[in-house]
């Protein structure tokens, strides 16, 4: 690894950096590669800044499950929905093989296609668009997910379409922009250098061109949600610690229970997702100069934790399990009763949890003077009718937060389970 | 140095799938003995492992090589052969630990290659030098390309006639204030331009006096031409000096039309001009941007495809036989996206750019999209290797 791999971008993209480093630096083996590096390709990288080394690092593409769901959770997103625009199964097909092929070579930190930035000559457009080149794998993770769409009668899916693959239901107060919401397929990249993140949807959606059309599009500048215990909790733009509850990487039962789909789940055609997980996907945008202006108790009291140590209110700690049954001085309850960690809490919703793995975004501004930024939620469950639906109900009826965010798009989608050697995406989906 | 002439049996990107079904075109091993000697069968034999990349020989002569390819390592390893400057021969890759595939190349030229085994699938790779002496027979495609080049040409001296005649009666509606008579010939009198402009394009100024919009002419060069003509008819009203733009824009026709003639394109230049104008639609047409007073658009868009699509024509034989799964997409994406531009149409006449709907350009879009990534690959496939 040479000194490129300390770029200013990358560190300055390194929030979390120390935590993160011996989850990801254990979980590699082989690989820690750059693009176009020699020493590198040689194996043996030098040890020069072992935090630095693991964002760097790739993240193995296949496994029992997915990858880019309880990898700890990269700084940078680029999420993208896509539309099926042809009627060719085949051609469907072709692609999700192609994107398999193309996705593991760039998550090992290569191009998209052998050769790619210069191996076709002068006359041919590269087959790699080549921005990543030269740039270390930077922990990319890329996940596909299958929207309910995808089995209307177009590709003979019907039948396998799992019974959990529901649209979402309308919410009390939802802002759906059409142009925001649903999709076909979808494809979660997320890097610890957002130009690596960014090169692999471009290099995807490239290789769709004719046989997907991109439906939307996210970027996500920095993790909202810690999915390992190892690392930090971030802030998301309220300033609050997000995700202080979440299911983690290290907690198998939790996972098993909440997460990845179990065998029984799915009877009949939609077995395929067994080690899979439900991905429901929401662009919240914060009213960030309206919060800006709210008094810091009233800030806590929306939230229910205090914001400098995020513990819960009436506790001092971060991880101190959280009391309602706790009063404060005033007689009245130490976490209020619309409190948005007392709303989204398990105990309030008969035990459902979520591995929540959203970012902060902000697409620049609205016109009128206002950022337009907030939270683009992202979150994995084994049952989305069972968990996010019970969940945002209770938060769209009571949640004091509401005042300040705003769902303006939405999505859902079924994201298969990991890659065996030799497999490739839509193989199960189109056995 | 001149790139060394010679060619792959397929285009240079080479799939696992496209490799191995090489297998059905061997001919006569071309291998001789090099530093350590060929393999009895004829084929190269490379041994490759994670720090080393081991040919059983390094020179070869002209014709079809063989690379068996085994990977003894414990990475995934990829087998590269390169010309100058890192272009690939061809290559072959997910080569998985254990695992001994076979390459084919043709190479008709002698030349300096470069070997690279690349375990782990990035960075340089391990390298070598590679030589191929003698000559072999080329592919028959090479000859095809004369008669392309020929038919491209016919096509051009067509499309140049055809603007002279519409330019000219054109010019004759305008300079006797037939406004009604003028704004239905002009779109109709550019179509034939459209189809052929980046051959044109090279003369100086004659295609900005021509065809200049008046926010892209350059500084101190007067607003002249169809789109000057244009803003006349639909905005301001004819002008005391338009009947002299009418008669400078048929000279320029005039004059374009026998210069494009004597161009002499390659079937590189024919390849580029067919996704130069796709271009053209992608940043001008699809935008609306082109004719902003009569909204005319869509014919200048099916001025572009129609030019797109004879340019490629005229390069079938060389396509076909090169690259035929090439050639099958392009004949799909042209369909499809000929089919989504007629739906506009009423009668013999476009709907004005105006009538579209958000939804229609971006069907549009996808589709031109989806071709335009084919038309890129053409290049590369009919260059004279």
């Amino acid at each position: 690894m040479s000194d490129e791999g300390l770029s200013r971008r990358r560190l300055l993209g390194a929030s979390g950096t120390a935590a993160v480093a011996g989850v990801v630096a254990g979980a590699v083996g082989g690989y820690a590669v750059s693009r176009g590096d020699d020493d590198a390709a040689a194996g043996a990288p030098s040890s020069t800044a072992a935090a630095a080394l693991a964002l760097d690092a790739a993240i193995p593409f296949r496994g029992e499950h997915q990858a880019g769901i309880i990898t700890p959770a990269q700084d940078r997103l680029h999420f993208v929905a896509l539309d099926v625009v042809t009627t060719d199964r085949e051609q469907l097909r072709q692609l999700l093989e192609d994107w398999t092929r193309a996705a593991e070579r760039m998550t090992a930190g290569a191009e998209a296609a052998p050769g790619g930035l210069v191996g076709g000559g002068p006359n041919r457009a590269p087959e790699d668009t080549g921005e990543a080149y030269g740039l270390p794998a930077s922990g990319l993770t890329i996940t596909i997910g299958y929207g309910p769409s995808l089995f209307d009668d177009r590709f003979g899916l019907a039948s396998r379409r799992p019974a959990a693959l529901q649209d979402l239901p309308a919410f009390t107060g939802d802002q759906l922009d059409p142009r925001r919401t649903g999709g076909d397929l979808c494809i979660q990249a997320c890097a610890n250098d957002p130009q690596v993140a960014v090169h692999a949807v471009r290099n995807l959606v490239r290789l769709g061109f004719g046989v997907v059309a991109v439906r939307w599009s996210q970027l996500g500048f920095g993790r909202t949600s810690s999915t390992s215990t190892a690392q930090a909790t971030p802030r998301n733009l309220f300033g609050f610690k997000d995700g202080t509850a979440n299911v983690k990487a290290e907690e198998a039962a939790g996972l098993a229970e909440h997460v990845w789909v179990a065998p029984d789940d799915e009877s009949g055609g939609g077995a395929w997702m067994a080690g899979g997980s439900y991905l429901v996907a929401r662009r919240i945008r914060m009213h960030i100069e309206i919060w800006d202006r709210t008094s810091l108790q009233e800030q806590e009291d929306v939230i229910g934790r205090d914001k400098k140590e995020g513990a819960p209110l009436g506790r001092s700690k971060e991880f101190d399990p959280l009391d309602f049954a706790r009063k404060g001085p005033d007689g009245r309850p130490a976490i209020p009763v619309d409190a948005h960690v007392r709303l989204a809490h398990e105990s309030n919703l008969g035990g459902i949890r979520i591995l929540r793995r959203g970012y902060n975004f902000t697409d620049g501004s609205d016109g009128v003077g206002h950022l337009d930024a907030g939270l683009f939620f992202l979150a994995y469950m084994r049952h989305p009718g069972r968990q996010f639906v019970p969940m945002q109900r209770a938060l769209a009826k009571a949640d004091g937060l509401n005042e300040y965010i705003e769902h303006n798009g939405s999505a859902v989608f079924a994201c298969p389970p990991g890659l065996k050697d030799g497999e490739h995406w839509g193989q199960a989906l189109f056995a | 140095m001149p790139r060394p002439a010679l060619r792959a049996v397929v285009p240079v990107a080479l799939s696992l799938a496209a490799a191995l079904a090489l297998a059905g075109c061997a001919e006569a091993p071309g291998a001789s003995g090099g530093s350590t000697g060929a393999g009895a069968s004829g084929a190269i034999t490379v041994d490759a492992n994670d720090t080393a990349c081991t040919l059983s020989a390094t020179t070869a002569k002209a014709g079809t090589l063989t690379f068996q390819v085994t990977n003894s390592g414990s990475k995934v390893n990829e087998f590269y052969l390169y010309a100058e400057g890192d272009r690939i021969v061809s290559e072959i890759e997910n080569i998985t630990p254990g695992l001994s595939r076979e390459l084919k190349v043709e190479i008709s030229e002698p030349g300096t290659f470069t070997t690279s085994c690349k375990p782990g699938m990035v960075g340089d790779g391990i390298r070598g030098t590679f030589t191929v002496t003698g000559t072999a027979a080329k592919g028959s495609a090479d000859s095809k390309v004369a008669s392309a080049i020929a038919d491209y040409r016919k096509f051009v001296a067509s499309e140049a006639d055809e603007f002279v005649g519409a330019t000219k009666e054109f010019v004759a509606a305008v300079k006797s204030g037939d406004v009604a008579r003028a704004k239905s010939l002009y779109a109709q009198a550019r179509h034939p331009w459209e189809a052929i402009e980046p051959v044109a394009e090279s003369f100086g100024d004659l295609d900005p006096r021509i065809d200049g919009r008046e926010d892209v002419i350059a500084d101190g060069m007067a607003f002249t031409g169809y789109h000057r003509l244009e803003k006349d008819l639909w905005k301001d009203g004819l002008q005391k000096d338009s009947g002299a733009i009418a008669d400078r824009l048929l000279a320029d026709v005039t004059e374009i039309a026998a210069r494009s003639k004597t161009v002499e394109p390659t079937a590189l230049s024919i390849a580029n001009g067919a996704k130069a104008l796709l271009d053209e639609v992608a940043t001008g047409k699809i935008t609306g941007e082109e004719e902003r007073y009569s909204h005319t658009d869509l014919w200048d868009f099916d001025g572009n495809l129609e030019g797109s699509r004879q340019a490629l024509a005229a390069l079938r034989p060389v396509i076909a036989e090169r690259d035929p799964a090439l050639q099958k997409a392009l004949d799909a994406r042209f369909t499809e996206l000929s089919a989504l531009l007629a739906k506009h149409k009423t009668g013999a006449d476009y709907v004005p750019y105006t009538a579209l709907t958000a939804a229609d350009i971006k069907e549009l879009t996808v589709s031109l999209d989806a071709l335009s990534e084919q038309v890129s690959k053409v290049p590369g496939v009919v260059a004279a290797r």
